[in-house]
């Protein structure tokens, strides 16, 4: 024999070896190790995912806004049903045969051997009822979800919603499996990956009766869910409340920002809708309702609406024009019940020469089309053209026209309109004249600004000529701040004009300004008022304020819907809110704006002024 | 020739039966393992007992025109169809449709094709053409060279396609390099070698350990064969490994036992070194040195696997042993597969009965984990029977080599039961826990085409040259 021929020996010695070390472990395996004796009984080891509670959101004094109840999802195995009492089990879910049946086959079409969501959202009374009974229903079992609950039933477009995650959702972020919660909108939405958590998961030794034997592996195996973190976001629930309740009847949007921070203070947009509505098994239901409304209550307009600013806009045509060294204080323009110029007239109600401070407590529509046709026509800008494209700038230095940068999910920019639109749609090639874009003088035209951006700007003039991009969220766990939300950003005016502009903003609410009525006694506030043209119905009523003059501690804009006039609702309402936030309390003396503003119902356009 | 024109009667039916047989009870497997009420008819080619049904019949269809080749033609094209497989590697490589994570298969008319799994009977061929060939020697460093590159090319190409399971098949052919004249200590260090690699990573060091330990004990014992220096060695052993555990119990309780344990003999292996030096028994020394060093090695690479490499390096050294990860828990798929498996206890649980336990979390019930099935309906008897089974068609195949007068079908021989074998090995191992999880069919069982046609091709050239084996091929 060859002897190389007898390492085939070996080689078959080695096949023997193999054979014998898998016939030495299939025995032990099947039939000497107690571990899978047992199993010989049909167990079975069942996965179950740990769903993390979600993060808690409290407000910025520590009140708690939202947070989590448990529910249960009835979950079903298709392979592992066995013959059951359908009667019984459709009674302790509330569900017709026939549900139950479609459901199974659903649950079956989409695969067999893995676990389908049969009932979602079992309340915890009637999964006590369930758990009892579940031990006769192979193949069925239970999962611990949460859902949102909100103690106080406010701010619902502040913190949005949870919802079923899409299928584009599941696409983009492998995290996420059919059936899973993420927040759809607000904070829930923007704050999701802090909120969400970490899902675990559970290895369970289950018998023939589906009746967890113990954990497998004594949990070594299992990993720990964590739970998300929770939020501290700047709302003050109680100015919140009181805002929601005053704008209750009304159609609008009022934010109040603290403008040494930026922070949200509140945010209203009406009419809002009671954030437990969207949770559990009536939210389907619901948002159907919520959402044919024709009121629009899911409307963040806060955010998402636009309006023209009306005459608030008249502070920042001040500045520019001081700026630019246009005007003084002092300087002076006649009004003759308007403004006249070849044959074009802005109508206004005066009959007087005004100065700076005159012209914006009795908002003078004559004196800022002087104004803004000095800065237009200013002889070193060249062209109007070029005017415009300068003084464009200056207006986007406050905030408008562009994305501010908040957390907010869904922001707009509304619109300061460029000077490529007035040459394609307005000028087409012929000289620019000032008198056809005059509008803009007094905040009307072509201007689209969101309530957030107008609170901004009422911000930008309290801090004298820089904010902090709003928003919502003071802390995140341990997370620090954004680092965008903690740097100054500057509208390009010198500091020193911007005395000037508040000077007139304090006489607002001295005897001849147009929001006199609503002063308060030892609160000196500036504000102005504004109406915003409404070709659907009657104007809106604005105002933006802030308050004390010296070291401001809140600013405001208020957006009333077909309010008419600036001072006759969206002003009140304003002073009604800063003084409740800053003396906690409405005086005796203005117990009376205070009723008649919760009383006035303001739903219906009417016809335009 | 009168003979060559009864070629079947020259065909070894014994291997042909073992094969006939394994596919039938793979295909009845198969049935059970997607077994669905609405589809009950074994034959319904919608579900994949029908289709597997398709492929078996193509498959004696494929190895029938095998056979009525001649035999010649599988010597003088060994080459060029090497080459063309390779170079069909080459292309998938670059047009290929990724499936499963492993770009390796062309999808032609709806039909799933991995040329890798061709390769194999095509490396076969080469790696006996070259062997067979009259100026080769093993012991040349030319003619290894050669062979690396032939057996090389492929594996990395297959590599490289993500499918590292089919390249490790690769390692089959040591066997085969063994048996033509490669020294003994390659295959020794490669088998120590990648059996303590993997039981590093499957089973705890004190484990390999102790086997360590004894294994070299009985080694001593048959090397030295004096029961006066065995017992010594014995005692010896035990008393210093002893004292260290007491010494830990009493000076160092957090200590780890088994760290304790091996502590003291590694100590005491030490003292015995000096010992044997003494005594002049030098030649056991190596037995100590390969004592101690695959001590190290194994610790070592369960120390750099747990503390030095990151998670992410870790996932992708089990993505390269073909580990399949598993995001929400280690070893999931392995226990579901125990768990079937031994739930099948002696007799199992009968046909189409073991369907609920079925590890609903396996995708891979029919192809890879296709021994499941056959561990929880048929039990250990059903088991012990497959892996008989096997080792006959192995031990057949071995025999059948051995009778070949030319090389060039010994070494082909050779290699397809080589490769039968690392599959077998793999395939088993892993459904029983011995093996990491790396994905790669069960010969004649698991479902799918190419594998099957592959095992077949495989083996029916093998056929072939066996019944041509009394002409002078070469
Ligand atoms: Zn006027």
């Amino acid at each position: 024999m060859d002897k190389l021929s007898r390492r085939k020996f070996v080689i078959i010695g080695l096949f023997i070896l193999a054979g014998l070390i898998f016939i030495i472990r299939l025995f032990d395996l099947q039939v000497l190790s107690p571990v899978y004796k047992q199993s010989a009984t049909n167990n079975v080891l069942r996965k179950v995912i740990q769903y993390p509670s979600r993060g808690l959101i409290y407000d910025r004094n520590g009140e708690l806004l939202v947070y989590d109840q448990a529910a249960y999802d009835l979950l079903v195995t298709p392979r592992e049903v066995r013959k059951f009492d359908t009667l019984l089990l459709c009674n302790l879910l509330e569900i017709t045969k026939k549900d139950l049946l479609d459901r199974l086959k659903d649950a079956r079409d989409y695969s067999p051997y893995k676990p389908s969501i049969i009932v979602k959202q079992i309340t915890p009374e009637r999964y006590a009822v369930l758990q009892e009974q579940l031990h006769k229903f192979h193949g069925f079992y239970t999962q611990t979800r949460t859902l949102r609950d909100y103690p106080k039933k406010m701010a619902s477009h502040v913190l949005g919603y949870i919802g079923e995650v899409s299928n584009e959702m599941i696409e983009k972020d492998p995290y996420y499996q059919m059936g899973d919660y993420a927040g759809i909108s607000g904070i829930e939405y923007t704050y999701e990956k802090d909120l969400r958590g970490e899902k675990g998961v559970e290895y369970f030794l289950v018998d023939v009766h589906s009746r967890i034997k113990g954990s497998y592996r004594e949990g070594r195996n299992d990993v720990a869910a964590k739970t998300g973190k929770n939020l501290i976001c700047t709302i003050d629930s109680e100015l919140q409340e009181y805002i929601e309740l005053l704008m209750q009847n009304k159609r609008g949007a009022v934010v109040a920002l603290e403008p040494s921070t930026g922070e949200v203070l509140a945010m209203v947009s009406s009419p809002g809708y009671d954030p437990n509505l969207l949770v559990g098994r009536p939210r389907g239901q619901n948002f159907q309702l919520l959402q044919s409304d024709s009121l629009q209550p899911l409307f963040n307009r806060a955010i998402t609406a636009i309006y023209p600013p009306g005459s608030t806009f008249k502070m920042a045509q001040a500045l520019i024009a001081l700026q630019e060294g246009v005007i003084t204080p002092e300087t002076e323009f006649h009004c003759d019940y308007g403004y006249h110029i070849g044959n074009y007239t802005m109508a206004c109600h005066h009959n007087q020469d005004f100065n700076l401070n005159g012209a914006i407590s009795h908002s003078c529509n004559a004196y800022f089309s002087y104004v803004f046709k000095g800065i237009l026509e200013k002889p070193e800008f060249g062209s109007v053209k070029n005017g415009y494209d300068i003084w464009r700038e200056y207006i986007t230095s406050f905030g408008f026209g562009r994305k501010l940068g908040t957390d907010f999910y869904n922001e707009q920019s509304g619109s300061v309109p460029t000077s490529e639109y007035y040459e394609d749609n307005v000028f087409k090639g012929t000289r620019w004249r000032v008198p056809t874009i005059n509008s803009l003088a007094i905040g009307q035209g072509e201007l689209e600004i969101t309530p957030i951006q107008m609170a901004n700007y009422a911000a930008v003039l309290a801090n004298r000529g820089f904010y902090y991009i709003p928003h919502i969220i003071k802390n995140v766990g341990d997370r620090e701040l954004d680092e965008r939300f903690r740097e100054k950003n500057y509208a390009i005016i010198n500091e020193e004009h911007f005395e000037k502009v508040i000077n007139g903003m304090e006489k607002v609410f001295e005897e001849g300004g147009t929001a006199y009525w609503t002063r308060i006694n030892g609160i000196t506030m500036c504000g102005k008022t504004g109406t915003a043209q409404n070709p659907h119905g009657k104007n809106h009523s604005v105002f933006v304020v802030f308050a004390p003059r010296e070291n401001p501690k809140i600013a405001i804009s208020a957006y009333v819907e077909f309010g008419g006039e600036g001072s006759s609702y969206a002003a009140p309402i304003s002073s009604l809110i800063v003084e409740k936030y800053l003396t906690d309390t409405i005086s005796y003396r203005r117990k009376w704006i205070e009723e008649r503003m919760l009383d006035v119902v303001l739903l219906d356009p009417g016809t335009p002024d | 020739m009168a003979r060559r024109n009864n070629i079947w009667a020259n065909l070894d039916w014994v291997t042909i039966s073992l094969y006939l047989v394994l596919v039938l009870l793979g295909w009845i497997n198969i049935y059970a393992a997607v077994y669905n009420e609405q589809f009950e008819s074994i034959f319904d080619i919608s579900q994949r007992y029908g289709k597997q049904l398709i492929w078996i019949i193509a498959a004696i269809i494929i190895a029938f025109t095998t056979i009525i080749l001649e035999a010649k033609f599988y010597v003088f094209f060994a080459y060029p169809i090497y080459i063309i497989f390779v170079f069909l590697l080459l292309i998938v490589l670059i047009i290929g449709t990724e499936i499963h994570g492993a770009k390796s298969w062309f999808v032609i008319a709806g039909f799933n094709i991995q040329p890798s799994e061709f390769t194999k009977f095509a490396t076969a061929l080469a790696l006996a053409r070259i062997i067979s060939s009259h100026n080769f020697k093993i012991q040349k460093l030319k003619s290894m060279l050669s062979i690396a590159a032939i057996i090389g090319i492929p594996a990395v190409l297959i590599f490289l396609q993500n499918d590292t399971g089919s390249a490790l098949v690769y390692v089959a052919f040591i066997l085969v390099l063994y048996r033509e004249g490669l020294s003994g200590v390659f295959l020794f260090f490669a088998i120590l070698a990648v059996v303590l690699f993997i039981l590093s990573l499957i089973i705890s060091t004190f484990t390999i350990f102790i086997i360590l330990a004894v294994l070299s004990l009985i080694i001593f014992y048959f090397l030295n064969q004096r029961i006066k220096d065995f017992g010594f060695v014995l005692i010896f052993l035990i008393v210093i490994t002893s004292s260290f555990w007491a010494l830990k119990i009493l000076f160092l309780p957090q200590l780890n036992f088994s760290v304790a344990i091996m502590i003291g003999t590694a100590f005491s292996t030490i003292l015995l070194l000096f010992w044997i030096i003494r005594k002049r028994l030098k030649k056991y020394l190596i037995l100590i040195f390969i004592f101690l060093g695959a001590l190290t090695f194994s610790l070592s690479v369960d120390y750099v696997f747990e503390n030095i490499l990151e998670p992410y390096q870790q996932n992708r050294i089990n993505g390269l042993l073909g580990i399949v990860s598993d995001p929400l828990g280690a070893d999931y798929n392995v226990n579901q597969s125990k768990i079937a498996i031994g739930s099948g206890g002696f007799s199992g649980k009968g046909f189409l009965n073991g369907t609920q336990t079925k590890f609903n979390f396996v995708p891979e019930q029919s192809t890879d984990f296709i021994f499941c099935t056959v561990g929880e309906e048929w039990g250990f008897i059903g088991t012990t029977v497959v892996v008989i089974l096997f080792l006959l068609l192995l031990a057949r195949l071995l025999i059948v080599a051995e009778r070949q007068r030319s090389v060039f079908s010994r070494v082909y021989g050779y290699s397809v039961a080589s490769i039968l074998f690392l599959h077998f090995i793999i395939n088993i191992g892993m459904t029983i826990g011995l093996m990491p999880v790396i994905g790669i069919p069960l010969p004649f069982f698991s479902y799918g085409g190419s594998s099957l046609w592959s095992f077949t091709i495989l083996l029916s050239i093998f056929l072939r040259l066996d019944a041509s084996r009394l002409e002078l091929l070469y």
